[in-house]
């Protein structure tokens, strides 16, 4: 209800520092638990160590002292670098997480923009990132950058494709490109006859979730996918030069995407805000009542750690590909088989 | 203060033509790619000018010397006991094993044996730094393919063994325990239960190892078929060690021509040989290595003499005239010390063979033709340590 | 000295001896009178000195003929007696004296003996009988790095090439047929060769040895009598090894 209050539709002076208040709190407070959450605490607990545990009751507030650390640090730039393309890099990859978390639902009517091509949308933006990654890699002056950007954009183009062909299963199965209307027929749905679940996609179009994980996983630019920051090879590729805030913004970038890229398969397959249907019947409210405002995003932030949690556990969990390994896997591998799902799903789509 | 100014600049200068020289004899087409001297990968200060077309390497040649400590000359003006403390730092991961076979040459050339205590002693601390060594190689080969959490569990099993090293000899990396005619102290009271425990826990991540990166299908697309050395180049490139064991060559000094200051013949174990020679066969025939460790050290420590641990030496150690050459089976291959001795106190020439050196001479042949991931992958599992390169 | 072992290494003595003796019979028939010395120490390792010309192809032989297939390293020794003298024997330290006052020493070769200052060798491994061999060639010419050579191994071993750019730089010899001769480890603009033993050790000669500038009064060394054996208490050693 409030929250409804404070986005109204149409444009007002208050209307835009709002949402851009709001669009910082969607992405760098996620960021913030993930990262404190995963990259801090639960990889130390794997690796068999406490990890950060002096700033803060058990290290919590590591990250405003990285924070304030990269913020102090001077901000280098290599001698024959491109200054300017140099410097736009880091906000260009930051740019296309903003973008994507435009389009995120987080409830009924907590969204930012609710427009009929949403999932084209989102993955249309998501590739902006490819360029301020070539622009970073090409503007260093150093060749372990160059090669890392190269690395970078064959991979992101190569794994383009079995992201969008994940995303078009769901598309036939919900019957729209619209986001809400994906979580409307996730949330509304009914498995053979049974709703009591709604029809989370996962259970549908698990070859499709799978598909979508493996090619966020490599979107992303993590283990077993991280060549292009292979910091083995390539120190740390693309990122190699930068240092101080820009490359705080790199990381911001990198967790914020995995974050939003976890939002986004959340909505796809997870039905997104809504929760099943037997806990809104349990409280005796519509699955779509103005209480999902305010526990949307609560849901949401749970569905996203979740699936945060697989990407990060298979991050330090698994050695890297080669190159030519993961053009491989992406070509022969994963595109067959979503074009294989694509056809199973519009055949029962037909049959149902 | 200019003064200080001046140097810097003129060793810039220096750094600068240095660089220069060696990209102007490797001039030509695609693009020279500096791997090192400062680089995640080398794990110390070697340096790879990789040529590259693409991110395939048409030559790579290996700039070493950034460490070089010119041990060979300082041991000249060292006397004998004193020179143990220096080669400790040849190879910093197992540094025992360096001391042994300099102590056997000296023994060999005074016609001293060590006592049968001493021996076993000598034999388990030896074994103990192979296991020390190698189990870093084990979570390292992981990090170098990408996967970070090997390295820990790595770390962490290996304090153990450390810890069980220093207990003993007082020091956990630099033990300088071994001397000329045995070794410096006997054992603590409790001691070899404790050890025993630790080689558990050292089995046991050999376990872990073994489920998390031998099995694992992207470690083996990665490790399988890539940098295979034939076994008569392997060969005539004097590899060694586990190099040469995973090109298919059965061949050990610990079995094959043991030291009779070392007590090999009293143990039984098996050699490991894998017939593929690629960078999966090294990691594996080394994973077998450190269990077949595991046991050597296990049944010395059950069937350890009591005795005295010094053979009757004279206070100043003053080493007769000849010429004697001992190697052994280190941890990364072997290493032996050619000592040349003219009476006094201090020996006239050694030269050092280090295993790392001469696995390393095998890259520029090795590295020609592949790609930049395999370079990475192709020289963590040869496994070289800069101290024992450039010693 | 005098041990359970003794009966082990008097067996492997004589059966190691037989090999290396027939060895060292199939290397003096075959290659004649290209090898001026040989030594071998029994049951321990075999030495031969060939001549300088016949460096290069006692490799092509070792390799061809008698199956030495393992290069082990190749190094190179500087005979001369160090003119800083033999620093830790002297009372005092002598390491500023003229150097020619320790000039007069002569030169002393070791194994197989040896006419010239420098003498390059080598050691190889035979896998089939796993014997090692220790080859000794002497380098004739002064010592102007342009006069020293040998022939190169590298042909036969390939691994020879980091061993013999070693020696060229550390020593100052010459390898005839070295694909690329540069200097491995120090900086190309370094001028001498450090391992010769008159090249000195600038640590040396900044700082007395502190070993010898306040050494305590060695007691007389003692040969027949009153060596302690240095060994533990032995119930110690008991205790721990019946506690096992």
């Amino acid at each position: 209800m409030m929250l409804a209050e404070l986005l109204p539709d149409s444009v007002s002076y208050l209307d835009i520092p709002i949402k851009l208040l709001f669009a910082i709190i969607a992405v760098l407070i996620p960021a913030g638990t993930t990262v404190y959450l995963y990259l801090f605490k639960m990889v130390s607990f794997m690796q068999s160590r406490l990890g950060p545990m002096e700033a803060g009751p058990y290290g919590s507030l590591q990250l405003l002292a990285e924070l304030g650390k990269n913020l102090q640090k001077e901000d280098i730039f290599p001698l024959r670098a491109d200054r300017s393309v140099f410097a736009l890099a880091p906000y260009v990859v930051l740019m296309s997480t903003f973008l994507l978390a435009v389009v995120i639902p987080f409830g009924p009517d907590a969204q930012f923009t609710n427009i009929n091509v949403g999932v084209y949308l989102a993955l249309a933006v998501s590739s902006v990132s490819v360029v301020g990654i070539l622009m970073a890699g090409w503007a260093s002056a150093s060749k372990y950058s160059l090669l890392g950007g190269l690395r970078a954009a064959g991979q992101l183009i190569a794994y383009e494709l079995p992201l969008i062909l994940a995303v078009v299963g769901v598309v036939i199965q919900a019957g729209t490109l619209n986001l809400q209307g994906i979580i409307q027929a996730q949330a509304t749905g009914e498995i053979f006859g049974w709703g009591g679940l709604g029809n989370p996609y996962l259970l549908t179009q698990f070859v499709g979730f799978f598909i979508f994980m493996v090619a966020v996983q490599a979107e992303l630019t993590q283990v077993p996918f991280d060549m292009p920051i292979a910091e083995s090879e390539l120190v740390s590729g693309y990122m190699t030069e930068y240092s101080g805030f820009r490359f705080l913004m790199f990381f911001i970038g990198e967790f914020a995407t995995a974050n939003i890229f976890a939002f986004l398969a959340s909505v796809l397959f997870l039905g997104g805000w809504s929760v099943p249907p037997f806990v809104t019947d349990l409280f005796g409210i519509a699955w779509d009542s103005n209480w999902m405002n305010v526990a949307g995003p609560l849901v949401m932030l749970t569905k996203m750690l979740l699936l945060t949690f697989v990407i990060y556990w298979v991050r330090f969990t698994y050695p890297r590909f080669r190159e030519d390994q993961l053009q491989k896997f992406a070509w022969k591998f994963l595109i067959p088989l979503s074009l294989v799902n694509i056809a199973i799903t519009g055949v029962l789509k037909v049959v149902f | 203060m200019t003064a200080i100014s001046d140097r810097r600049q003129l060793a810039y200068i220096a750094a600068q033509a240095a660089d220069a020289r060696v990209n102007v004899e490797l001039e030509a087409e695609g693009m020279t790619l500096n791997i090192g001297p400062q680089h995640p990968a080398t794990h110390g200060t070697l340096r790879i000018v990789a040529r590259l077309d693409g991110e395939q390497v048409i030559e790579a040649d290996p700039v070493m010397g950034y460490m070089h400590r010119g041990y060979e000359k300082l041991t000249e003006v060292r006397t004998y006991p004193q020179v143990t403390t220096l080669i400790n730092r040849i190879d910093w991961l197992g540094s025992f094993a360096n001391e042994v076979p300099f102590i056997l040459a000296a023994e060999q050339l005074m016609d001293i044996e060590a006592p049968p205590r001493a021996r076993h002693i000598r034999t388990i601390f030896f074994e103990m730094a192979r296991i020390a060594n190698i189990t870093l190689f084990l979570g390292d080969m992981g990090v170098q393919l990408g996967a970070v959490s090997p390295i820990f569990y790595a770390f962490r099993d290996r304090e153990h063994i450390l810890n069980q090293i220093e207990s003993a000899t007082g020091g956990r990396f630099h033990p300088n325990f071994d001397r000329i005619g045995g070794v410096k102290d006997d054992l603590p009271a409790g001691w070899i239960a404790e050890t025993k425990q630790s080689l558990d826990r050292i089995r046991s991540f050999c376990d872990e190892m073994e489920d998390l990166l031998v099995g694992n299908e992207i470690f083996q697309a990665r490790c399988r078929g890539i940098g295979v050395i034939p076994a008569d180049i392997g060969l005539s490139y004097g590899l060694s060690g586990a190099n040469i064991r995973a090109s298919g060559v059965d061949w050990d000094i610990r079995r094959d021509n043991p030291h009779p200051g070392l007590a090999y013949p009293d143990v039984d174990w098996k050699v490991w040989t894998h017939p593929d020679g690629d960078s999966f066969a090294r990691y594996w025939v080394r994973l077998q290595e450190v269990r077949e460790s595991c046991s050597i050290v296990e049944q010395l420590l059950d069937s350890i003499p009591s005795g005295p641990i010094m053979a009757k030496v004279p206070r100043i150690i003053k080493v007769p005239e000849g010429e004697a050459y001992v190697e052994t089976e280190n941890p990364l291959g072997i290493m032996g010390y050619y000592v040349v001795s003219q009476g006094g106190l201090e020996p006239f020439r050694v030269k050092i063979r280090s295993a790392s050196f001469s696995n390393m001479s095998i890259s520029p042949w090795l590295l020609k033709g592949t790609y930049v991931p395999d370079v990475i992958t192709i020289l963590a599992s040869l496994y070289f340590i800069l101290g024992d390169i450039d010693r | 000295m005098p041990s359970e072992a003794d009966t082990d290494t008097t067996e492997e003595t004589v059966v190691t001896d037989e090999a290396r003796e027939a060895l060292l019979e199939a290397l003096t028939s075959e290659f004649g009178d290209a090898i001026v010395d040989t030594h071998l120490q029994p049951g321990q390792d075999l030495w031969i000195r060939v001549r300088t010309e016949s460096w290069a192809d006692t490799a092509s032989y070792l390799h061809e003929r008698q199956r030495f297939r393992y290069f082990n390293w190749l190094s190179a020794i500087d005979w001369l007696p160090s003119p800083f003298g033999r620093s830790l024997d002297a009372e005092v330290d002598n390491i500023l004296t003229p150097p020619d006052a320790a000039e007069a020493e002569p030169q002393q070769h070791g194994v197989c003996g040896g006419e010239t200052r420098f003498q390059v060798l080598a050691r190889v491994h035979s896998l089939t009988t796993n014997l090692g061999l220790t080859i000794k060639a002497d380098v004739a010419g002064s010592d102007e790095a342009s006069d020293l050579s040998v022939g190169t191994w590298t042909h036969e071993y390939p691994g020879a090439s980091w061993h013999e750019r070693e020696v060229s730089e550390m020593f100052g010899i010459g390898f005839e047929g070295h694909p690329g001769l540069r200097k491995l480890y120090l900086p190309g603009s370094f001028e001498g060769f450090p391992m010769r033993k008159d090249f000195p050790l600038l640590a040396r000669l900044v700082k007395p040895w502190p070993g010898i500038v306040d050494v305590e009064p060695m007691p007389e060394v003692e040969e027949p009598e009153a060596k302690e054996p240095a060994a533990p208490s032995t119930e110690n050693v008991e205790a721990d090894g019946s506690g096992e």
